[in-house]
């Protein structure tokens, strides 16, 4: 918990922005809006956010629309989108650097960039990134060589309100005690990852 | 009156029906629909599969390929799934490039075979560094009614199953290598992933298997894939309306005792088909 830090309004011409360091891992996210949308793209009851997730390096391929698609999903449920209908959200997010924990990093840069811009949301969301190494041992936002040799890699995202379950992706053979063991000490962690927020925002202030 | 009501405001017409327990098409809200699984149908292909998951059709055919193997792992072969969403599956789909739920549907494929170690990629290695099996699965929708991931996990599973690879020999002399397309191998399947979708309505209820009317209400939808063993291979909860941590441990126990009816379901296809 002490790899975490956020660097506000990095950048000058999004409405808001945030750089998100998960120890090495870096994400910088920005955000216009409510703003414009395309007609197609239109919702006459809420806002239409649209994430675009940058690699560092490549073309974005299959694996980037899918962690778009979680991003999108994620803010969508945080944010109050039927205050701003017929508008777009458009959130922008540049992978700096990977070394591990990267969807999670790209989660918490994304609400940071949101609330930077002041964009009403429902909750504020935390993510945390959780592997099970070879010893069946618990380890949180894990670098990428613990990544690479894990049984299973998990990144949980909760909800400020009620510290329910906004997104879990899980990949790799874990039984389900240990999955639900994952999960509650993931949730504490987000707990303290909350508490970090509210530190940062009362600094800011 | 009632189409009427259910055309105007779908989602009051569905909370009537869930305050009773039940969903407008009758099923119990942890209730699937009937499934049916045709394996070998295709001819051409090295391995074919076809489901249908109540109205949702998905037929799955492999190719197996003898290729080079990729530079980063000289000894595995490699399994390439695609998901095709074809503007004839359903009313929401156009002609041109991939839609993202095929897009994202491939990429779940791909987690499923790689994590589950159903397929053993050592095993698809013919000579080392040089010839390797490619197996292309190739799944297409031909109806689109909902829970996609279900089905087209029940396809290609079965596909691979019933999948037979020619005999492979490499002269080490000419290192030309020597197919005998009449005696085939059945491929390795080491483990049976299955994968379970349910959907979460009106924030709270949790609909298991849902049709495209209910995925189109969902505010969330979680897919949890399950091993033989018990284990969980995947848990894919991408983002929508927070669930309590009770609810998604109910998805799981049920997912576990719907992937024993799909493994049941598999063994009477394939046993009714050799006999």
């Amino acid at each position: 918990m002490e790899n975490i830090r956020c660097q506000p309004s990095s950048l000058t011409r999004p409405d808001g922005s945030a750089t998100f360091y998960e120890g090495d891992t870096t994400v910088v996210a920005a955000v216009y809006g409510p703003t414009e949308v395309k007609l197609s793209k239109e919702q006459i009851d809420k806002a239409t956010v649209e994430v675009t997730f940058k690699p560092k390096q490549g073309l974005p391929g299959c694996a980037e629309k899918a962690k778009e698609s979680m991003i999108r999903s994620t803010c969508e449920s945080a944010l109050l989108c039927m205050l701003h209908p017929r508008t777009a959200v458009n959130i922008v997010l540049q992978e700096m650097q990977d070394s591990g924990s990267l969807l999670s990093c790209c989660i918490n840069a994304a609400c940071q960039a949101l609330m930077n811009a002041g964009v009403s949301m429902r909750f504020v969301v935390a993510a945390v990134s959780c592997v099970l190494d070879s010893e069946d041992q618990i380890v949180l936002f894990p670098e990428l060589k613990q990544e690479q040799d894990a049984k299973a890699k998990m990144t949980f995202v909760f909800a400020s309100n009620s510290n329910n379950v906004v997104l879990a992706t899980s990949s790799g053979i874990i039984s389900p005690k240990l999955f639900q063991k994952c999960l509650i000490t993931s949730q504490e962690a987000g707990t303290k990852t909350f508490e970090l927020y509210r530190d940062w925002l009362s600094k800011q202030n | 009156m009632a189409a009427q009501f259910k055309r105007i405001q779908l989602d009051a017409y569905y909370s009537k029906y869930l305050q009773r327990g039940r969903r407008p098409d009758g099923r119990a809200l942890d209730a699937f629909r009937k499934t049916i699984l045709n394996v070998g149908s295709i001819r051409t292909a090295d391995g074919s599969a076809l489901v249908r998951l109540g109205n949702t059709t998905v037929v799955c055919g492999v190719k197996a390929e003898l290729a080079a193997p990729r530079p980063d792992a000289p000894t595995k072969g490699y399994v390439v799934p695609n998901v095709e969403l074809p503007a004839m599956c359903g009313p929401d789909f156009r002609p041109g490039p991939p839609a993202e739920l095929a897009q994202v549907t491939s990429q779940l494929m791909l987690d499923v075979v790689r994590h589950s170690g159903c397929v053993s990629e050592e095993r698809l290695c013919v000579a080392d560094g040089e010839l390797v099996w490619v197996l292309y699965c190739d799944v297409v929708c031909l109806a689109y009614d909902g829970n996609l991931a279900d089905a087209c996990v029940v396809a290609l599973l079965a596909a691979l199953t019933n999948t037979r690879l020619p005999a492979v020999t490499l002269d080490d002399e000419t290192k030309r290598e020597r197919v005998d397309a009449d005696v085939r191998v059945p491929l390795d399947v080491l483990s049976y992933p299955v994968a379970t979708s349910f959907a979460v309505v009106d924030e709270r209820v949790l609909l298991a298997d849902p049709n495209a009317e209910e995925e189109s209400l969902a505010t969330a939808v979680v897919t949890v894939v399950t091993l033989e063993s018990g284990q969980l291979c995947i848990v894919h909860k991408p983002g929508g309306s927070p669930i309590a941590l009770e609810e998604m441990e109910r998805c799981i126990e049920l997912s576990l005792a719907r992937a024993k009816q799909i493994r049941q379901l598999e063994k009477e296809t394939r046993l009714s088909l050799e006999r």
